[in-house]
């Protein structure tokens, strides 16, 4: 496929992005709307009587016709402006900003840990159906998918916190001792090593290890199976056969020919599984109490906030589009033979 | 005599299943010299992909050489290191597949597959590798060798695909060629092209060639030497003229004889005392059954560019009782015009008149109630994937019946042991599932469920495509005497003009959509007017015709 072929095919699906995106902040509107709990009263406090509620429900606009609050609300979104938390009093746009990145961080080292086991995991289990290395690759992603995070990151604490004192209280994402970073990407580790302070680098590091390492265990079974799966199904393939008989020595048959060819599955169990670490990590920021995005979300649910809540549901969707719009773009550079139905 | 450039000695390769140690290959014994052709013909099951795995050592897992020796150019193979093994690959022994476009990687440059091999075996550096490659393209004679370097798999037909299968192998310039039923599943005119540069790169290579293969007439037409395989042995050896001459082994001959020839009839294909043979007795074709009139079927936007007319314009008449064959090659349009008859496909416009009523004013939907729909039925090419996996034989069988038929219960068991006898499938074989079954019971299946229905015309398209030449002697020969039992219409599609002209008494030939020649089948396949028929029979392989004094009446052995 030329070039200009896959750049119009990738802003194909760049344009296929955009009406999903609508659609999301309709439902994001209309799901708080919704929400049992009336925010007025809320806001107004316990001892607030019919009359100071009315008036709190005229100021926040929410005694207009739907159609009108939605206006606002999309001129707000265009502004950056989600609303204030009723039960924080903060910006929920500021609070996103610092508690995504902390989400991010934490799935995004967790994956990394996850891949860097699971894949070749699964890569030498498929090598060698039913030897050890396969048994063990099966053991280890069982017991990582049954055992419940809060568990495991209670046992990781036990032992190398309580235990040991290897790793750093589980409090949050930096101890008392350091200065977070100047913010510049949010990723404390990255500031910090942008800011050349790496003393603080290496406590956030710390601190991200063990969360990390739980939430990881928990990711391991799909990508390690998917890989397993994918890599027999490519070495049976009869392209792998004329590779060998070309004398092609086996790391490149391998990596080369059958991996790029098993990666592609992978690649979608990764999105799928970055997704759904990402809205599920709620646990693991409980037992860390790691500042996340998670958290805020359970958070202001119990408590009817619904700026925080369509904020939360706004940015998860849209993570969610660009993930999936990432893999998409993947996908199109790796295989050759997408988009030829266009 | 001057030492073998490849002497097997003896050779037993098992595999280890589920049900223990089976024997694939069974104390095998080659000799080939520099420069020769040796075929080895056998049927599916005969070992003789086995064979030419174990000579690379690309058994699978499962797979080892039990016994024997291999030496080729003085290495002993069997006790050579995996790193001796992984050099002579591709550098001195090379392998080519069937099914090429499987053989290719399919995310991978096909120049950069061939440069792959070329950077490992040291004939190229990664910067001159791809104007190398680009050599190697050229010499096996692909055009604008320069774009096609960077082309995938998928971009590229069959025949090209085989090509760039036959450049990966030859890149390093080996001594041996094993060539693994390279052009199965080919054209009769793309087999041809890719044989003919086999053949000529060799000779010009001085190369020695292993062509393995279930067709004889296309052994007999490459090879000097032929070996026959049966169940993992050897059978018989001779040179190609020899045996085609004086066939020994009971197994050749019966193989010769299912292997369909100019001269021969249907029931030549089986020996004489076999009581499958049928003999064709000529029967007037009736009125008109089926009437195609100006077909077209037009696939992408109509009346922009890039559409392509699969269909063009397509009339022709298939009567009561007769079979009418339709032959082209891959692409020419055959299928769809069976999947519009068959009302899977509408047609973009003409007519179709099935018994009076013109299908074609029916959406392919709503074609299934139709009442004529029980009329016309067919019989699928892969007889494995056209049956559900799941499903028994007698309920493969039972299937129409019971969405078309109006019998009770009892009725339709009944009728499916009467269609199974009448298949000649046997009564116990009808509770297994398909994969318990062999190829030639499944397509027996297959035409047992299509007749179920008592049809009138028969779509049969290339039914015996997949099946080994000695079963497809008996199909044949089946068909033939049901299409008399039942006084059915085949419309027969097939790329194979041999087997046309055993089973049509009408030919037509189809190319890029359209019908080039029609006429009778004898008076087409001898005098053919249009150059593309007579470049179809000229592409097909023909084995010597059968000795005149074959050994007295053919046994099968046991």
């Amino acid at each position: 496929m030329t070039h200009l072929a896959r750049s119009r095919l990738v802003g194909w699906r760049l344009l296929q992005a955009i009406p999903v995106i609508v659609g999301i902040i309709i439902v994001s509107f209309l799901l708080t709307r919704a929400l049992p709990g009336d925010p007025a009263a809320y806001f107004a406090g316990p001892a607030a009587d019919a009359a100071s509620i009315e008036q709190i429900r005229v100021s926040m606009g929410l005694d207009r016709p739907l159609p009108v609050q939605f206006v606002a609300y999309v001129q707000d979104l265009v502004r950056g402006d989600l609303g204030i938390s009723i039960s924080t009093g903060q910006p929920v746009m500021h609070e996103l900003t610092t508690r995504l990145p902390a989400s991010l961080e934490l799935t995004g080292v967790a994956l990394l840990f996850s891949i860097a086991i699971a894949m070749p995991l699964g890569i030498l289990a498929a090598t060698r159906p039913n030897s050890w290395v396969d048994h063990l690759c099966r053991a280890v992603v069982t017991a990582g998918v049954s055992l419940p995070t809060f568990f495991t990151g209670l046992a990781l604490i036990y032992v190398f916190y309580y235990l040991l004192g290897w790793s750093p209280s589980p409090m949050g994402r930096l101890d008392f001792l350091h200065l977070s970073p100047p913010k510049v990407t949010g990723f404390y580790v990255i500031d910090a090593l942008l800011a050349r302070d790496l003393e603080t680098a290496r406590a956030a590091l710390a601190q991200l290890l063990l969360p990390a390492i739980t939430l990881g265990l928990f990711t391991l079974a799909p990508i390690a199976r998917m890989t397993r799966a994918a890599m027999l199904q490519i070495l049976e393939g009869e392209f792998i056969r004329t590779a060998r008989a070309a004398g092609l020595p086996r790391r490149q048959v391998l990596f080369t020919y059958a991996l790029r060819n098993a990666i592609l599955p992978v690649i979608t169990t990764l999105g799928m599984v970055f997704s759904f670490a990402l809205g599920a990590n709620v646990l693991v920021e409980k037992v860390f109490s790691w500042p996340g995005i998670g958290s805020y979300a359970v958070e202001a649910l119990v408590v009817s906030d619904y700026a925080a809540v369509q904020g939360f549901v706004l940015t998860m969707a849209l993570l969610f589009v660009t993930l999936n719009l990432i893999i998409d773009v993947i996908y199109t550079l790796v295989d050759p033979r997408l988009g030829l139905e266009e | 005599m001057r030492k073998p450039l490849l002497d097997i000695q003896d050779l037993t390769v098992e595999f280890a299943t589920r049900h223990g140690t089976v024997t694939a290959v069974q104390r095998v014994d080659l000799q080939l010299h520099k420069g020769e052709t040796l075929g080895i013909v056998g049927e599916s099951g005969s070992g003789k992909s086995v064979t030419s795995y174990a000579l690379l050592r690309i058994l699978d897992r499962a797979g080892r050489i039990a016994s024997g020796s291999i030496v080729f150019g003085g290495v002993d193979i069997g006790g050579a290191t995996e790193r001796t093994m992984g050099e002579m690959r591709g550098r001195e022994l090379s392998m080519i597949f069937q099914n090429p476009r499987a053989a290719l990687n399919p995310i991978r440059a096909v120049g950069r597959q061939i440069e792959d091999v070329m950077i490992q075996h040291g004939l190229a550096t990664r910067g001159n590798a791809r104007a190398k490659a680009i050599q190697t393209l050229e010499a096996v004679k692909i055009r604008d060798a320069e774009q096609r370097y960077h082309a995938y798999p998928f971009e590229l037909s069959g025949g090209m695909c085989q090509r760039i299968v036959i450049a990966i192998a030859l890149a390093c310039r080996p001594q041996l060629l094993v060539a693994d039923e390279p052009t199965t599943g080919l054209d009769v005119t793309t087999q041809k092209a890719v044989m003919d540069l086999i053949v000529e790169l060799a000779a010009e290579r001085q190369m020695a060639t292993l062509l393995i293969t279930h067709d004889l007439g296309l052994a007999a037409s490459y090879c000097d030497r032929i070996v026959v395989m049966e169940k993992g042995k050897i059978v018989e050896s001779a040179t190609t003229e020899q045996l085609f001459a004086r066939p020994r082994h009971p197994y050749t001959q019966r193989l010769m004889r299912a292997t369909p020839r100019l001269d021969a009839q249907v029931s030549d294909l089986l020996p004489l005392d076999d009581s499958r043979r049928v003999i064709p007795s000529q029967r007037p074709a009736g009125p008109p059954l089926l009437e195609v009139e100006q077909l077209v079927k037009t696939f992408g936007k109509r009346d922009s560019a890039d559409a392509v007319r699969a269909v063009d314009s397509l009339s022709f008449t298939v009567h009561e009782g007769e079979s009418l064959g339709l032959v082209g090659e891959s692409g020419c349009g055959k299928s769809t015009t069976s999947a519009m008859v068959m009302r899977l496909l509408d047609p973009t416009s003409g007519s179709l008149r099935f018994a009076g009523t013109d299908l074609a004013t029916i959406p392919a939907k709503a074609f299934a109630r139709h009442p004529l729909r029980s009329q016309l039925q067919m019989v699928f090419q892969d007889p494995t994937d056209s049956l559900n996996p799941r499903w028994s034989a007698r309920r493969s069988i039972a299937d129409p019946l019971m969405r078309l038929g109006k019998l009770s219960r009892q009725d339709r068991y009944r009728r499916v042991e009467e269609l199974a006898e009448r298949v000649g499938l046997p009564g116990e074989l009808l509770d297994r599932f398909p994969h318990q079954l062999s190829g030639g019971q499944k397509a027996r299946v297959g035409i047992a469920r299509a007749i179920a229905l008592n049809p009138r015309l028969l779509i049969l398209d290339e039914p015996t495509a997949a099946l080994d030449v000695s079963v497809q002697a008996v199909v044949l020969n089946l068909l033939v005497k049901l299409r008399e039992e039942l006084n059915m219409s085949y419309l027969f599609i097939s790329h194979d003009l041999n087997v046309v002209r055993l089973l049509c008494d009408r030919v037509m030939v189809m190319q890029a959509g359209q019908i080039v020649e029609e006429g009778p089948t004898a008076r087409l396949l001898s005098e053919p007017a249009h150059p593309y028929t007579r470049s179809l029979l000229e592409a097909i392989p023909h084995p010597p015709a059968m000795p005149a004094t074959l050994p007295p009446p053919l046994k099968e052995s046991a």
